[in-house]
């Protein structure tokens, strides 16, 4: 397959932005309802699980399609991700919290602990995603990056455990991310699911 | 039993905003943000003008001393933003779904300790009532507020036609439970053992402030708000409000409710608005009075009863309300 690669860069870059541009309409219009902080916060939160399962597909479709462009987008599409996820705790913190009640809200509440928690794992894989990181790590880089499984765990255990009453929804994404980490057990060994550790054993 | 002396949540005197007044205002300062936020010379492609109000008019009194002067929430955010799970969870699903119901005719199921059990025609339950209004707080429980001007009856006039006997202890109220109109009733995934149940004690539910609402902003109640009756319990947080009534039974035992079924650990039977009791989700101690800016966010403090301590804390004397939340 012969697609150029900058214009799917450019396409991929496009796409991603379209959730936040979205979003962004609707403020300058007026049109969040009568409850936007709270709109916004769920829309980047939401915004922000479906990149991360975006970056999770690259790398099954490159098998699929037989084509390296989709490894070469999925840094960028991860780092969507965490961008998103920060917006979304940004809004939380600003919005919904207003900045009080900080200790109990990230102590006592599950939700936030997950959240939270799967946020503090995106960290290190946003900062380590330089080429010079990239390099610097040599295979320290991948099992490293393998964080994402545990945190898109906890993103959905995030997303279920503020469930009201129908998970609908939940079970439809959790259905997704146990797919894709399971065709990577069943590709790759069910030990390539396991982070940190270094990938000499096999 | 017309005008009262004002009770001390009733606030200040003077008028309730006129709603055309507070919308442009609400207007105008969408405009700002807009152009705050997006730079100028961003056209605003969506008016959000108002709504005009839907439903048959009523004959009511308006009741001052039941009523708050507190800035009323608009017909279009009432309407358009609130929770009814029978239709789906999120905020706009029930205005946008509660049309595949149908209200009309209706009828209510009564039973259990009373003289007068049977079905009753809804006109039959409501006519031989004058309709008053009254402007309440709704403090929902995911700590969001509004304040909804209702058209309906006191509960306990309703209540007492059906002659409860003094084996009565409790009244368990019940949401219809119709599938085929009701389309989040037919999700494989919900944790809601329909029909949504409610239930009060029986002096809650004598209680002055105890309302059945058949309309609000004047008009017949949009089916997104439980048309063509539900209950309005303004000191608790907004689930207990149940809506769109078919069955009320009188009963000596404590009925379990709904949301006390999916989570007792976080939703109790009394429900009663309390900043001093945490809810292991959310922040009870401040809510955001909607609509709610998100340069200007309308943050107030949560009030215990919502601020209608004086006519129901007796209700609670000698009770653990962190024990019996
Ligand atoms: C950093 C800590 C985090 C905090 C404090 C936080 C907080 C919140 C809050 C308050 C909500 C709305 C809950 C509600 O009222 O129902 C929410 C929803 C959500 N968050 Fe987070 N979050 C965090 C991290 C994350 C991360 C890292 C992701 C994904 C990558 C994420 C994805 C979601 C999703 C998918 C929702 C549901 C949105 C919806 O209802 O449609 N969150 N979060």
């Amino acid at each position: 397959m012969t697609i150029p690669m900058l214009p799917f860069r450019i396409l991929v870059f496009l796409l991603s932005c379209v959730p936040l541009a979205l979003l962004l309409l609707d403020i300058a219009t007026g049109s969040l309802g009568p409850d936007p902080g709270q709109t916004v916060t769920e829309t980047l939160g939401l915004s922000a699980l479906q990149l991360l399962i975006v970056t999770l597909f690259m790398t099954p479709l490159a098998r699929w399609t037989h084509w390296s462009g989709w490894i070469k987008v999925r840094r960028m599409v991860g780092l969507f991700a965490f961008f998103y996820a920060a917006l979304h705790l940004m809004a939380f913190l600003q919005f919904i919290l207003g900045w009080t009640d900080l200790w109990a809200t990230f102590t006592k509440r599950p939700y936030i602990i997950f959240g939270s928690l799967a946020f503090l794992l995106l960290i290190p894989l946003a900062a380590t995603s330089t080429k010079a990181m990239v390099r610097r790590l040599g295979r320290r880089w991948k099992p490293l990056h393998r964080l994402i499984y545990p945190a898109v765990a906890l993103v959905w255990l995030h997303f279920i455990f503020q469930a009201r009453s129908d998970i609908t929804e939940m079970v439809i994404y959790g259905l997704v991310v146990v797919f894709l980490l399971a065709i990577r057990g069943y590709w790759f060994g069910w030990h390539s699911l396991v982070p940190l550790r270094a990938a000499k054993r096999r | 039993m017309l005008i009262k002396k004002r009770p001390s949540w009733a606030l200040s005197h003077s008028d309730v905003t006129p709603e055309s007044v507070y919308l442009d205002r609400r207007r105008f300062m969408g405009g700002m943000v807009a152009a705050a936020l997006a730079g100028a010379g961003v056209p605003r492609l969506v008016d959000a003008a108002a709504l005009p109000i839907q439903g048959e008019s009523l004959e009511f009194t308006a009741m001052p001393g039941f009523s708050t002067d507190e800035e009323k929430t608009p017909y279009e955010d009432v309407t358009r933003y609130n929770n009814f799970y029978e239709f789906g969870t999120g905020k706009g699903d029930p205005a946008q779904y509660a049309d595949e119901m149908s209200v009309d005719p209706w009828s209510v199921i009564v039973e259990g300790e009373c003289d007068r059990p049977g079905t009753y025609a809804l006109e039959d339950l409501v006519r031989p009532h004058d309709y008053q209004e009254r402007i309440y707080r709704l403090r929902c429980v995911e700590a969001w507020s509004m304040v909804i001007p209702w058209i309906g009856i006191p509960l306990a006039d309703m209540l007492k036609r059906f002659e409860p006997n003094s084996r009565a202890k409790y009244v368990y109220f019940e949401t219809l439970h119709d599938p085929d109109q009701m389309r989040a009733q037919r999700s494989l995934f919900s944790t809601i053992d329909w029909p949504y149940q409610e239930g009060l004690r029986m002096d809650e539910a004598m209680n002055e402030l105890s309302f059945m609402a058949v309309g609000l902003y004047g008009k017949t109640l949009p089916k997104q708000n439980g048309a063509p009756m539900r209950l309005v319990v303004p000191w608790k947080y907004g689930f207990k409000s149940i809506k769109s009534i078919v069955k009320i039974r009188f009963q000596e035992e404590r009925p379990k409710t709904t949301w006390e079924m999916i989570a007792p650990q976080e939703y109790g039977f009394y429900a009663n608005v309390n900043p001093e009791v945490d809810h292991p989700r959310w922040s009870q101690k401040r809510e955001r009075r909607l609509p709610s800016g998100l340069l200007s966010p309308n943050w107030m403090e949560t009030r215990k009863f919502n601020g209608y301590g004086e006519q129901v804390a007796h209700l609670y004397k000698g009770m653990d309300l962190t024990k019996y939340y």
